[in-house]
């Protein structure tokens, strides 16, 4: 049987289709879940997609993360059930205290929407399990607010856990402040729960599936959960 | 009020101070952004709105990773 990759669907989420697209890719069934139900229909992986959820007024991320859908999730999440926040669902799993810390406005305050490189910190994650540490992704970033931001004492913490997933890097690897798209805390582009069954990025996997359009880096994602999950689910 | 904590970088109060000193305000030292949110709330008792109103503000007006809040009440 193959898994069910729900995918969140709240007023004003755009990359949900794009989300769709990659995960059906990987060989997965896609399943739309709306944000007023409470339902997860039966699926195994939880993605919360990139966009403007409610606007993204008040902050990014705020109103949607009281959102009926949020609950479900949340409980699937506690019971070790895989969630990947992407953009704008990084926002919202980081103001539902899913993940630590906060998306801030980019230093630049310019919406940045460019490709960039990014290095796998850590591969022990559904997410990241067919990965590499030290492993290069090409991978588009398109935010305005996605400067990674936590205290010194949390930032030690997900360093010292092995949490961060992902840095952006130049192209051989460096974490250099010029490759860093939006003024991340030490160049953090994606961190993980304690029980490594979330993960939330601000770069987009869903949109380098296709070499067609630059890099198909970012559908070795999808397949990993796969991997992960398949002798479990049967 | 919800004012980003002082730890946290305001790039945008960065760009409003050095504007200032552009058109000609040398003495500003330093400038933060924040939200100006104005509630009206029904009922006489100011004690127990002042309670709701920080609880507003803990669960959903001001992210305390990031933010800070204070509010003042005014009966109309």
């Amino acid at each position: 049987m193959s898994l069910r990759f729900g995918i969140a669907v709240f007023p004003g989420t755009w990359s949900d289709r794009d989300c769709a697209h990659a995960v059906e890719l990987s060989g997965a069934v896609a399943v739309p879940l709306w944000h007023a139900d409470r339902d997860l229909k039966g699926c195994d992986v939880v993605i919360l997609p990139g966009g403007f959820a409610y606007g993204d007024y008040l902050r990014t991320g705020a109103i949607a993360r009281f959102a009926p859908l949020m609950e479900a999730v949340q409980e699937h999440a506690r019971a070790g059930g895989p969630v990947l926040g992407i953009c704008n669902g990084f926002q919202i799993l980081c103001e539902a205290g899913m993940l630590p810390g906060a998306l801030l406005r980019n230093a630049s305050l310019q919406f940045r929407c460019q490709p960039c490189w990014l290095r796998v910190e850590r591969a022990s994650s559904p997410f990241l399990g067919t990965l590499q540490p030290g492993q290069l992704l090409q991978v588009p970033v398109s935010h305005g607010e996605g400067r990674f931001y936590a205290d010194e004492e949390t930032m030690a913490r997900l360093n010292a856990e092995g949490r961060v997933a992902f840095r952006y890097t130049d192209s051989s690897g460096q974490a250099t402040a010029a490759a860093n798209p939006n003024g991340s805390l030490e160049s953090v582009a994606g961190i993980l729960n304690e029980r490594g069954n979330v993960l939330g990025m601000m770069p987009h996997p869903e949109r380098a599936c296709e070499l067609l359009l630059g890099s198909d880096h970012g559908l070795q994602l999808f397949p990993a959960v796969l991997q992960q999950l398949a002798p479990r689910s049967g | 009020m919800v004012s980003l904590k002082e730890v946290v970088n305001d790039p945008q109060g960065l760009v409003v101070q050095e504007a200032l000193h552009a058109v000609g305000y040398p003495e500003v030292g330093g400038a933060r952004v924040g939200k100006f949110i104005r509630l009206e709330l029904e009922g006489p008792d100011q004690e127990k709105a002042g309670a709701r109103v920080e609880e507003m503000c803990r669960r959903l007006l001001c992210n305390g990773v990031i933010e800070d809040f204070s509010f003042e009440l005014s009966p109309v």
